[in-house]
């Protein structure tokens, strides 16, 4: 990574440009999620989230119309003046969008559009049309957990979509774009798999023309078995894509959210001491209200201040689980073997074609890559995972992914019904009750 | 999958269950555990996952020919996309009696009264959007798998007790 962070020629007006600057004046960037529909509230929360107490990069969520391509129910609803759960970036037109981000938007300010469509063609358009250059999704990050759309058209769709905004780069404007890889499911998905599509979406997005790229991974039950995963996203970056801008993302914890405040402020809080731990150079947070609706403004900046806060003081203390890497991480000989298992799943993958989108879809075909609890009728749906007893995810079924020599896999144990409950529940009750514990003790 | 075989009777009989989202929502966690709740009481699901639209919804069903659909939604639409697709499931002769169920969390607010009353008018056999829904669940499956026997057709009721009408028995998939 750091070989690949400095190839940023000319970029530093766009989004990876940004975020590599402040990684080289070692201050992590944070970014919410925020999407509103009322033109003047989706501006306001730009403008709350770039003056927040914290180095921040903008967001504009879409609503899920938006993301489903029905741009017919986007209008509708804006004239009858429904709420909608996003901004229609595509509804509202250019003239009303560039409203929005109009002076909010610049150098030290980019915004990036996030959306969740598996084709997200015209939303690319859209985005391109009122200067905007940053977003993110994928090929299959963006299909298999939320669409029924064939995997064979999303790639399709992605391609286009790639295409398209790498057509945009000029010398002082470097498309971006993101790939959700690293967060499928939210939950329950073992890291190495969440690794190896990370990069396998990134060389797809490379392959067809981009340039600067960041690879994410979402919090999942161990601070230490994430501490791994993370190492070995970033080796397998530099050894993989050595020759675009690229940057690692961390997600605060997208599964079953703490209910108390405390709890919350905690795994918020450990998901910045991994970002800083582990050299991501962006972190996307979570709030306090997150078990219960979609956050206000003033919910997310506090968010991002607190993020900021946490970064600024784990920088200068070492990780609270004894390590700044997992060991034998560097090397790839040690650790619980996630580097092995990724590249081993990522190699599998690139064997099977040239093109990496045609490599994807046989891969998917033939169950090299299959993400456990995904319903998608072009996921194989042979493979599980599960919480062993010390928290950290692992495989209870590999269906026919080629890593079988390098996991561990229980000879006799199934998920069953309160099994699932109690795993989807884990880091909610582990964060909740931690306070708990605290306050009776106290 | 219309194939008559023999049963273990001691445990009401293993039924064919259809699992499925509704059309706008994407949500797959509580699919899947309701595929395994019902696995654990010995039945085999075809879960048809996230996001069906009603005419899919219909179309798999008149292929699969279950002898229970179970439609499971969270995301608050639940109400309105229900309402279609059990619509769209009773203008198909062939499923007009198979027993059809919807739960989770159905409406945005969490408390209109005439909900349960237009679902089941509607032509659901069961409705479950209360926190202690699980147990009754169950209890509802167990009648039907009771209910379920080795003699042909149903009576034709529209009930949930009933067999469906039709050639075929009891039926899950072959194997099973």
């Amino acid at each position: 990574m750091p070989a690949s962070s400095s190839t940023s020629v000319g970029l530093s007006g766009s989004f990876g440009g940004l975020v590599a600057r402040r990684q080289a004046e070692g201050t992590l960037v944070v970014q919410p999620r925020m999407g509103f529909a009322d033109p003047a509230k989706m501006r306001a929360g730009l403008i709350a989230a770039k003056h927040a107490r914290a180095c921040t990069v903008g967001t504009i969520t879409l609503d899920s119309y938006t993301r489903m391509g029905d741009h017919a129910s986007v209008l509708a609803a804006l004239d009858r003046g429904d709420e909608l759960n996003g901004y229609p970036i595509v509804g509202h037109g250019v003239a009303t969008t560039r409203s929005v981000t109009h002076g909010v938007a610049e150098r030290d300010f980019p915004i990036q559009v996030r959306h969740g469509s598996a084709d997200p063609r015209s939303i690319v358009t859209a985005l391109l049309a009122v200067g905007l250059d940053a977003t993110e999704g994928g090929p299959v990050s963006y299909c298999l957990p939320y669409s029924r759309t064939p995997l064979a058209r999303s790639v399709e769709h992605w391609q286009e979509s790639c295409e398209l905004l790498a057509a945009a780069r000029t010398q002082d404007r470097e498309p971006h774009l993101e790939t959700f890889g690293g967060c499928m499911m939210g939950q329950l998905c073992p890291p190495a798999l969440l690794v190896a599509l990370s990069v396998l979406e990134g060389l797809f997005f490379v392959q067809h023309g981009l340039r600067s790229i960041s690879l994410s991974y979402a919090q999942q039950t161990s601070a230490e078995q994430d501490t791994e995963a993370v190492t070995a996203l970033r080796r397998l970056t530099a050894e993989l894509l050595p020759d675009v801008q690229s940057h690692i993302v961390i997600y605060s914890y997208m599964g079953v959210y703490p209910c108390t405040p405390a709890g919350a402020r905690r795994l918020l809080a450990e998901s910045v001491r991994l970002a800083v731990a582990t050299g991501a150079a962006r972190l996307i947070v979570k709030t306090s209200a997150e078990a219960f609706r979609i956050p206000t403004i003033e919910e997310n900046v506090l968010a991002l201040e607190e993020a900021a806060l946490v970064a600024s003081a784990a920088r200068d203390a070492p990780a609270p689980w004894g390590m700044s890497a997992a060991p034998g991480t560097a090397t790839g000989t040690g650790g619980t073997g996630i580097y092995a298992q990724a590249l081993a799943l990522i190699s599998a993958v690139l064997d099977l074609a040239d093109d990496v989108g045609r490599a994807l879809l046989l891969a998917f075909s033939r169950g090299y890559l299959d993400v456990p609890y995904c319903l998608h009728p072009d996921n194989a749906g042979r493979s599980r995972g599960y919480l062993d007893s010390a928290g950290r995810l692992q495989w209870q079924r590999i269906g026919s992914m080629p890593i079988r020599h390098l996991a561990e896999v229980p000879a006799q144990t199934r998920m069953t019904s309160a099994g699932l409950l109690d795993s989807l529940s884990f880091v909610q009750n582990k964060f909740d009750h931690a306070g708990l514990a605290r306050s009776i003790g106290s | 999958m219309s194939t008559d075989q023999s049963m273990n009777t001691q445990q009401g009989n293993p039924l064919a269950v259809v699992v499925s989202g509704l059309s706008s929502d994407a949500h797959t966690w509580n699919l899947v555990y309701m595929q395994l709740v019902l696995e654990e009481l010995g039945h085999t699901v075809t879960n048809l996952g996230a996001c069906v639209a009603e005419e899919e919804l219909a179309a798999r069903c008149r292929t699969i020919q279950p002898d229970l659909i179970v439609l499971s939604s969270v995301n608050g639409h639940g109400f309105q996309d229900g309402l279609r697709a059990i619509t769209a499931l009773r203008e198909c002769p062939e499923l007009m009696t198979t027993p059809a169920v919807i739960g989770g969390k159905l409406d945005i607010v969490g408390g209109d009264p005439t909900m349960i009353g237009q679902l089941l008018d509607a032509g659901f056999d069961g409705v479950f959007t209360e926190p202690q829904a699980l147990s009754a669940f169950r209890s509802f499956v167990a009648f039907v798998s009771d209910a379920t026997v080795e003699t042909g057709a149903g009576a034709g009721e529209p009930s949930a007790a009933d067999v469906r009408p039709g050639p075929a028995t009891v039926t899950s998939p072959v194997g099973a």
